[in-house]
């Protein structure tokens, strides 16, 4: 560095170039995100604070507001423990079994990733809906799918369907199977096996795939807007809530909503940032 | 692990090698094992996301082209398409760049705040879509923070383009940083090192080593974003006031369509959308395959 100094005198000394560019692209970095991700969390606590206790208690006693979010906590309750569950099951199946049309099966993982949500709902639309390919099989039987809670069930699992999957079977891959026989010929059972060897070592990845899910499955709106219907104290979710309060001109109700749901992500996150943590350390051992 | 694997052999102490009869029944149960693995996954990813996708692209095709055509004569439909399309590609471009200054950042530096930057960087995938629209309304609204400030300079935000463009980065800042980031972390700091003692600027440098490397992440980064942010509806509805021909997204588009009860046109403009992202989303997935983890 320092020949190079003496070749080409610069303007400014090498030190303070270096310190410059540095500091720089730090600055850079932290007003972008700061302008772009913190400013927009300061306005939503400033607005939701300066509504006022008057608004917050009359929020949380209006028996919609309070429907809007067990519906979002129950929906969210199943889509969880379906993706979990059958999310570790693909990911076995991606990571262990090669049979052709594994590639596929990947490929179809991946796609509600590539699917705007405002298509999945139309997706249950055209499923469910007047004319669709099982909407008299259900309706003879007196069930009612579309615009009644198990289609938003349907479209937020569609929607939470890959993060568990992805999460999972990268760890499983690199984790390979050594461990697993080693349990087998020492007469371990399947189930065994797989909740004594595989399981403790894919957790980190399972948490970090349940929290996004959790977190993706609190928030939807495009594609639960199409088929729920919009029954409010019925098939309205949280988020719904908020789009109803912001229609009728109840901002302040709305920024009170968003402002709650925004604190359960962030706490969320800090589950997130935990687990992604401990997944980056366990696949660095 | 060593340890629980001990205990299974204090559980279990009989010899390892199992009889004859016994193994050939363990082969068969292996087999049965997977083959039921298998069944579960397909059917779960059949019919859970293969069977409703065909469903759209069956009805979207079923009209054939009149109906592609139809749904994109109804007023405001190629503007929608257009103002997605052209908004998500200022997305990706902005996103890229920005986002790999950021990542490169957190990768190289070590400065006070660095932990909180990394953790900002994350919230937008944990932050509600909804929630996201209110906050840019809640900040540049009108009677809001700053958003008065900006009016009284004749600059509107909410209800217009740049509202949305600014609901379209801060969805996907992620994607482009948390793609390129593990890369930079992969690259050998002696190729950079040996560069600079032959006399290359620092620009130079960045340039000619540091980004071929870092390209095909950061395309991908790109394309991730371009695809989100092409049907990206809950950031947007509450902030864009779906003007007409002005501020409405295709995604939007499509849901006035389906309130509407014009599924087949909704069909055939989601058919078009979806074939777009998912191209994008396939083409990201060759580029990142193949890239040590």
């Amino acid at each position: 560095m320092s020949t190079q100094g003496e070749l080409r005198p610069a303007r400014l000394s090498a030190p303070t170039r270096k310190r410059l560019v540095h500091g720089g692209l730090i600055a850079v970095a932290l007003v972008y995100v700061g302008t772009l991700v913190l400013a927009p969390l300061v306005g939503i606590t400033w607005a939701a604070t300066r509504a006022g206790w008057h608004t917050w208690s009359a929020t949380f006693a209006d028996p919609t507001a309070r429907h809007a979010y067990v519906l979002t906590g129950v929906i969210t309750l199943v889509t969880v423990v379906v993706t979990a569950i059958l999310g570790v099951v693909v990911a076995l199946v991606l990571s262990r079994d090669l049979f052709p049309g594994r590639g596929l099966l990947s490929a179809v993982a991946d796609l509600p990733i590539a699917i705007s949500p405002v298509i999945v709902g139309l997706m249950a639309v055209l499923l469910f809906g007047t004319g669709g390919w099982f909407e008299s099989w259900f309706s003879a039987r007196g069930i009612r799918i579309l615009f009644a809670v198990p289609s938003i069930a349907i479209v937020t699992l569609f929607i939470c369907i890959p993060f568990v999957i992805r999460e999972v079977t990268p760890i499983l891959q690199e984790l390979g199977t050594e461990e697993e026989q080693a349990a087998k010929t020492l007469g371990a059972t399947s189930l065994q096996t797989f909740f004594r060897v595989t399981l403790p070592n894919i957790r980190w990845g399972l948490l970090y795939g349940i929290a996004l899910s959790t977190a993706r499955a609190i928030g939807e709106v495009g594609a639960v807007v199409v088929v729920s219907g919009l029954i409010a104290g019925q098939t309205e979710t949280a988020t719904l809530f908020i789009l109803r309060a912001f229609d009728q001109f109840h901002d302040e109700t709305g920024y009170v909503v968003a402002l709650t749901l925004a604190m359960v992500s962030i706490v969320l996150l800090a589950g997130i940032e935990i687990f992604k943590h401990r997944e980056e350390k366990e696949l660095s051992r | 692990m060593q340890e629980q694997v001990g205990t299974l052999v204090r559980e279990d102490p009989r010899p390892a090698k199992p009889a004859a009869g016994s193994r050939a029944r363990q082969v068969a149960r292996a087999a049965m094992g997977r083959w039921s693995l298998r069944s579960v996954a397909l059917l779960y990813l059949g019919l859970m996301v293969a069977l409703p996708t065909a469903a759209v692209v069956i009805r979207g095709f079923g009209g054939g082209l009149a109906a592609l055509k139809e749904a994109l004569d109804a007023p405001g439909a190629h503007q929608a398409l257009m103002l997605s399309v052209g908004l998500a590609a200022l997305t990706a471009v902005i996103n890229a760049v920005l986002g790999t200054v950021v990542a490169y950042v957190l990768v190289r530096y070590r400065f006070v705040g660095r932990g909180v930057l990394s953790t900002l960087v994350d919230i937008p995938f944990a932050v509600p879509t909804l929630v996201t629209g209110v906050m840019l309304v809640a900040l540049y609204g009108p009677n809001s923070l700053v958003g008065g400030f900006f009016i009284d300079h004749g600059f509107q935000i909410i209800f217009a383009r740049p509202g949305i463009l600014l609901a379209l980065l801060f969805v996907t800042l992620p994607l482009v940083v948390r793609t390129v980031q593990p890369v930079l972390h992969q690259l050998d700091l002696a190729e950079e090192e040996a560069a600079r003692v032959l006399g290359a600027s620092r620009w130079v440098t960045f340039r000619k080593v540091v980004l071929p490397h870092l390209r095909s992440a950061v395309v991908a980064g790109g394309l991730l974003s371009f695809a989100r942010a092409i049907g990206e509806y809950g950031a947007v509805v509450i902030l864009s006031g779906n003007l007409l021909n002005k501020t409405l997204t295709a995604p939007v588009f499509i849901y006035q369509l389906i309130s509407d009860f014009k599924p087949d046109a909704a069909a055939a403009v989601a058919t078009l959308l979806f074939g777009l992202s998912f191209t994008l989303v396939l083409v990201t997935e060759r580029l990142t395959r193949g890239r040590p983890a």
